[in-house]
């Protein structure tokens, strides 16, 4: 399976970047990990003209950045990064949870959160971390210059998303999780494979109360959502007993879950139910 | 008759790596992926393509010290790294061992998974010595073996990294 | 015929009374010995040499346009901007193949009513399954022949395909083949024998299922291909390829290309895995050698993954209705199977696709002593891939039929079920015996194995450790699988349908001037160890070390002909070839010592490469210095023939021409998560009997590996097609193998009941793993779901299925 002929050049800074963007925009793609890009090469079930690799773009590459509020991470952290870093570990717990269960280690070596982001695969991780969490997405173009959208907007439908032709994400703003409550729960077949459900959650705690939560299901739909009614009904219990029950409720009533290859809608939603109480208990430890 | 020159050459770039500890200067397809540059222009068959979709693992390399699928990776994206292949590790004290551990224990039938797996292992023991059988299996759990059913395979990285702890504990 | 029923020592060499052991210097080496696989070191080193490793002056690459259709007319074909492309040296198409072969017909003629259609390298007006390859690109890369492939066009007429077999076999089907009488009727067997109808009304119990399988494909890490070089000068045909049959090949290429076999040679290198997957003929593959004769040059051509799941043989897709009835004192009377089989749009060439469901009516039951048997499999053509070998065949799915039906009668009538098998097993001491259904079995040991089997799973406490969680709401289950499985077959299978398929094995031996050995079998090594089996076998004959005897495996140029490496045949057909041809060379080395040294032949002994006068106890001379002598100083033997060090033997299994069986019994304890339908494997057992084992090691880890596959297939595994015949998961993310994430640690026991048919006394081990553990993890999963009135009969066990068995999903 050999990728069809494309041309190649490696931008050597964010500028020469954007300009090629600005340039070439629909027929070009940019190359970062390649985790999922070099498959579908290979597969020919795209063909761009023009790959524009930014593996050596200083600007996107930077390590994590905290501040008092926010953690800001470069489009190139690597998955493996995630999982390393102690910065990511204290102040973004959700994504230190999460990360372990993107594939293999050999492709954390290489994806980077801004590629999985921009992809918005509908069963993978760190989309679904990134609405949980309400995350903002940095993009920037030549057009338009830095532009700041946040995560729960960005998803629009399956593989479409708010980002231009011409733009790209350069980093992706948290804010610090090191007081929050987080939950992440994924169930697949095999370690690695992609969910046939998952969740991914954040809250603040007080008492046997949640504010402020966040979470958003992946591997069930087109794109990640917030789950509001969810989060909504959550907030309103006074017990992590009472919230998981509230939160059946609405789920019940409301959850539509698209089926893959292998697994029928039913079996999701109904699979659905452990993973929601469980990363319930999961903000309330 | 349609002759070379009627038509666009296909894209190449030229680039300087080390492989296997030795510097290369090549001239490449833009399109080919590492592994059939390795395998290819470098004679290095010891690397092996299962799936060229990024799912088997069998064709991981070692890229400036971290484990990467071949496959998944363009030869011009290697330009100016260190790149290590099966055949260029046995100096490596971690690798040497688990090659022990793997003839000794069993871990191979028919060696095509082999490769992979020796390079994934290390990952694993260069970051820990004491892994349980669990994080060996999960650590393993993206690297295709249809031979073993991997339970000698975590046989031998346990034992490599007995014997990895033995001699660290013998050099204090 | 006394039977020696034992546990496995440490070395077999024991039993094997012609071989004498005491004071033998390398014997630790030999046979029994669990030493690491021979050239273990190249494989850990990257030097092993597979077929895409090949490189050859002038080498082009195929790619193949395959129909995108499960069912299509071809018009037309038009190559002219496809030829054009860069790097494209030919653009073949079905027509210009067609006078240069003859077709394949994989039809085997002592199955009365099997039939199949001709079989062309390249679709000709018609496509018939979803992959079909229809034209063929040779470039002088395959990313320029894949880009030339773009450019093919195909002017196709889509027909309705037929997939189903049910539908496939009904009165107003679409003929796929339709010259063919019975339509899509590809074979049709039954046997019936005593009064079924009326133990099944005379029964207390008796429980019918309906079972079904999916698809599945062996997914052999190293895909197929071919290297194939015609040399003109001399009109020779050198072809490169993973098979475990080179001999079978030589043949079939000479037959279909029209040359005569001493003019085609098939060499195997190192292989990444068969499993039956690689015993095939495939019409890409043919094409491809065609072409090196038609271009005078090198040809290559590799599945890549894609290609492999649509046009690799699949296997194992059943429909069955099994049946059991027990009588009131709880012993099995009767045992029935209703089956459909789907073998996609031809049958396979030479070996045919057919032989599941030989398997099923032969072996049904297999295990107990019942009174009436009732067997009616049909074998239907279907617009998809063609069906072939993979392991175990149909042996998994009859022990799957066979054992399902017991641990449900069990279940209903309440008894223990490891209690219920002991209560209905034929006795291990009521051997040789013949089946209902006319197979007839040397030597059998299912209580031997299950009383092991029951001691080294400590089963009651597993039952104590179900129950405990069981009162916490977790639901473990145990399940048990009574395997039977063929090896060592003699001409039954092929060679009495016609078939090219050798039902001996042939080795050479001889010795260097040096007294090192090199050796030549026509047996092959996929990674399963034959190599170092045979190793062992020559070695331990000659007591010499390892590193002295080489042997080569898989050359035909070199190996006398033989059957190659199937139905777990390698160790116990190849062996014995090889120990014959040993204890040969080793009667002569005798002979030509006795000549040299004028002492009695019937006072030397080979021994730690020196041959000694035992009277004395002197050293005559080395093993070396006899050989310099016999080469280099024929002189010296002032009597009888000049010495002939370089033997060739064969041998063929002939009493039981059906194949000599084994048997053994797995269990697979697991847990259910009844939140997600998911499996948890946390532990697995098997006990196997193969008679001698040769290399312990080895052996265990052919188990353990096989037991994965059939843990693939019960939960994992499944080629999954539309209703329009196309395959919808051909990727490796979509169709899921084992990986090591999930997979239990496996416990391998041996039971000892050497095979009196050969002086070796080993039968086949490769297979036996796959064929109990399908059976064992589908029993446990159901008895994990007992008590939620659950049962899942449909394969692979996925998490949709466990949640609608216990009715949380609909």
């Amino acid at each position: 399976m050999k990728a069809a002929p494309f041309k190649y050049v490696l931008a050597q800074s964010l500028e020469h970047c954007l300009e090629l963007l600005g340039e070439h925009g629909d027929d070009a793609r940019l190359l970062a990990g390649g985790q999922s890009l070099l498959p579908s090469l290979a597969l020919r079930l795209s063909a761009p003209a023009l790959l524009i690799d930014i593996n050596r773009v200083k600007e996107i590459s930077e390590a994590p950045q905290i501040t008092t509020d926010v953690v800001r991470l470069s489009a190139l952290t690597r998955h493996a990064d995630l999982i390393a870093s102690p910065v990511v570990k204290a102040s973004l717990p959700l994504l230190n949870q999460a990360a372990p269960w993107i594939a293999h280690p050999g492709i954390r070596n290489r994806g980077t959160i801004g590629g999985s982001l921009a992809l918005g695969d509908p069963a993978s991780e760190l989309p679904a971390c990134a609405v949980a969490a309400g995350a903002t997405f940095i993009l920037q173009s030549k057009s338009r210059g830095v532009r700041r959208v946040p995560a729960r907007a960005f998803y629009q439908g399956m593989f479409r998303n708010a980002c231009a032709a011409d733009e790209m994400i350069v980093a992706v703003e948290f804010a610090r999780m090191d007081t929050w409550q987080t939950g992440f729960k994924e169930v697949a077949r095999r370690k690695g494979d992609y969910a046939m459900v998952g969740l991914a959650g954040q809250a603040q705690r007080s008492g046997q109360r949640l504010t402020n939560v966040g979470l958003s299901f992946f591997a069930v739909g087109d794109y990640p959502v917030l789950a509001e009614p969810i989060c909504q009904a959550i907030e309103a219990a006074d017990s992590a007993k009472q919230a998981v029950a509230m939160a059946l409720d609405v789920y019940e009533r409301g959850m539509q879950a698209s089926a893959d290859l292998w697994c029928s809608s039913q079996a999701k939603k109904y699979i659905g139910r452990s993973v929601l109480e469980d990363v319930i208990h999961d903000l309330y430890q | 008759m349609t002759f070379i020159s009627d038509q666009q050459p296909e894209p190449e770039l030229n680039i300087k790596l080390q492989v296997n500890g030795q510097p290369v200067h090549a001239q490449v397809l833009v399109r080919q992926h590492l592994g059939d540059f390795l395998r290819e222009s470098q004679g290095f068959k010891g690397t092996h393509i299962g799936c060229e979709h990024g799912v088997c693992g069998a064709c991981t390399v070692r890229v400036d010290g971290r484990a990467v699928r071949s496959c998944l990776t363009l030869a011009v994206q290697a330009d100016a790294a260190q790149v290590f292949t099966i055949e260029g590790l046995s100096d490596d004290l971690v690798v040497r061992a688990l090659q022990d551990s793997f003839v000794s224990c069993h871990a191979m039938q028919c060696g095509f998974c082999t490769a992979g797996m020796l390079l994934t292992a290390a990952e694993l023991l260069q970051t820990q010595l004491e892994p349980s059988r669990e994080e060996v299996r999960e650590y393993l759990s993206g690297n295709y073996c249809r031979c073993t059913g991997y339970e000698s395979i975590v046989n031998a990285v346990m034992d490599a990294a007995q014997t990895l702890r033995k001699a660290r504990g013998e050099q204090r | 015929m006394p039977l020696k029923l034992c546990e496995r020592p440490a070395v077999n060499s024991a039993e094997l009374t012609s071989l004498h052991t005491h004071t033998y210097t390398h014997t630790h080496e030999g046979i029994g010995a669990a030493v690491p696989r021979v050239g273990a070191k190249r494989l850990v080193q990257g030097q092993a040499r597979y077929c895409d490793d090949i490189e050859l002056p002038r080498m082009v690459h195929v790619c193949f346009l395959r129909s995108p259709y499960a069912h299509a007319r071809i018009f037309s074909v038009d190559t002219k901007a496809a030829r054009a492309m860069p790097g494209v040296v030919s653009v073949i198409t079905g027509a210009d193949l067609r006078e240069h072969c003859e077709p394949f017909l994989g039809v085997l003629n002592h199955l009365p009513g099997m039939v199949s259609a001709p079989q062309w390298p390249l679709a000709l007006n018609t496509a018939r399954w979803q992959g079909e390859p229809v034209v063929m690109i040779a470039a002088q890369t395959r990313a320029q022949a894949e880009d030339a492939l773009a450019l093919v066009e195909v002017d196709w007429e889509p027909l309705e395909p037929v997939v189903d077999p049910e539908a496939a076999l009904a009165q107003d089907a679409i003929a796929i083949h339709p010259e063919l009488e019975k339509a899509n009727l590809a074979y049709e067997t039954r046997v019936d024998r005593g009064d079924y109808e009326g133990e099944v009304a005379r029964s207390a119990v008796s429980v019918s299922l309906n079972i079904s399988t999916t698809r599945v494909t062996a997914v052999t890490l190293e895909p197929r291909g071919v290297v194939a070089d015609w040399d003109s000068g001399r009109e020779e045909l050198t072809v490169w390829m993973g098979t475990q049959v080179p001999h079978m090949m030589q043949s079939v290429l000479a037959r279909h290309l029209r040359l005569a076999e001493n003019r085609v040679r098939v060499v195997v290198m190192e292989t990444g895995g068969s499993f039956g997957l690689k015993i095939h003929t495939y019409p890409d593959e043919f094409a491809a050698v065609m072409l090196s004769r038609l271009l005078g040059r090198p040809v290559k051509f590799m599945a890549d993954r894609l290609e492999s799941f649509s046009s690799d043989v699949h296997a194992r897709a059943h429909t069955a209705r099994v049946e059991i009835a027990v009588s009131p004192d709880h012993q099995i009377r009767a045992f029935g199977v209703d089956g459909l089989l789907g073998i996609g749009a031809y049958s396979k060439h030479p070996r045919g696709s057919v032989n599941e469901v030989r398997h099923v009516v032969n072996l049904l039951g297999a295990p107990y002593q019942f009174a009436a048997l009732h067997a009616h499999v049909r074998v239907a053509f279907q617009n998809k891939t063609p069906y072939g070998m993979y392991r175990g065949v149909g042996h998994p799915i009859v022990c799957l039929l066979t054992e399902m039906a017991v641990e449900c009668a069990a279940r209903k009538l309440k008894v223990d079920p490891v209690e219920f098998r002991f209560q209905n097993y034929r006795a291990d001491s009521d051997y040789p015996a013949e089946l209902l259904s006319g197979t007839k079995l040397e030597a059998l040991s299912h209580e031997a194995c299950l009383r092991k089997l029951v001691s080294l799973m400590d089963y009651p406490a597993l039952r104590q450790a179900q129950a405990k969680a069981l009162t916490e709401g977790r639901y473990q289950g145990i399940g048990f699988a009574t395997f039977v499985e063929n090896s060592n077959h003699g001409s039954a299978t092929y060679g009495r349908g016609g078939a090219p398929i050798a039902a001996n094995d042939g080795c050479t031996v001889r010795l260097q001037v040096d007294g090192t050995v090199l050796c030549s079998s026509g047996a092959t090594d996929t990674g399963q160890g034959t190599e170092t089996a045979l190793t062992q076998i020559v070695a331990h004959t000659l007591d010499l070390p390892l590193s002295d005897v080489r042997m080569q495996l898989g050359d035909t140029a070199a190996a006398p002909v033989s059957g190659g490496n199937w139905g777990s045949r390698g160790t116990g057909v190849a062996g014995e070839a090889a120990l014959q041809a040993s204890l040969a060379l080793k009667e002569e080395v005798l002979r030509c010592a006795s000549v040299l040294w004028e002492v009695p032949q019937d006072r030397i002994r080979l021994q730690g490469k020196q041959l000694l006068d035992v009277l004395g106890g002197q050293v005559l001379g080395t093993l070396a210095q006899l050989c310099q002598a016999a080469y280099v100083r024929p002189d010296l033997f002032k009597s009888g023939p000049v010495p002939q060090l370089a033997v060739t033997r064969f041998y063929a299994q002939r009493e039981y021409d059906g194949g000599i069986y084994t048997n053994g019994v797995q269990a697979s304890w697991v847990e259910v998560d009844v939140r997600t339908g998911c499996v948890r494997l946390l532990k697995h057992w098997i006990v196997d009997d193969c008679g001698v084992v040769i290399n312990p090691a080895l052996a265990d880890e052919q188990l353990r590996g096989a037991v994965v596959q059939g843990i693939g297939q019960a939960l994992l595994e499944g080629c999954l097609y539309d209703d329009q015949g196309q395959l919808m998961n051909a990727t490796m993310a979509e169709y899921l193998t084992p990986m090591a994430g999930e997979m239990p640690d496996i416990c391998v026991g041996h039971v000892v009941t050497p095979t009196q048919s050969s002086k070796l006394g080993a039968k086949g081990v490769a297979e036996a793993g796959i064929t109990g553990a399908i059976a064992a993890v589908v029993n446990a999963v159901n008895d994990a779901l007992f008590p939620l009135n659950g049962q899942v009969t449909d394969l692979p066990v996925t998490p949709d299925r466990i949640l609608k068995a216990i009715g949380v999903i609909h």
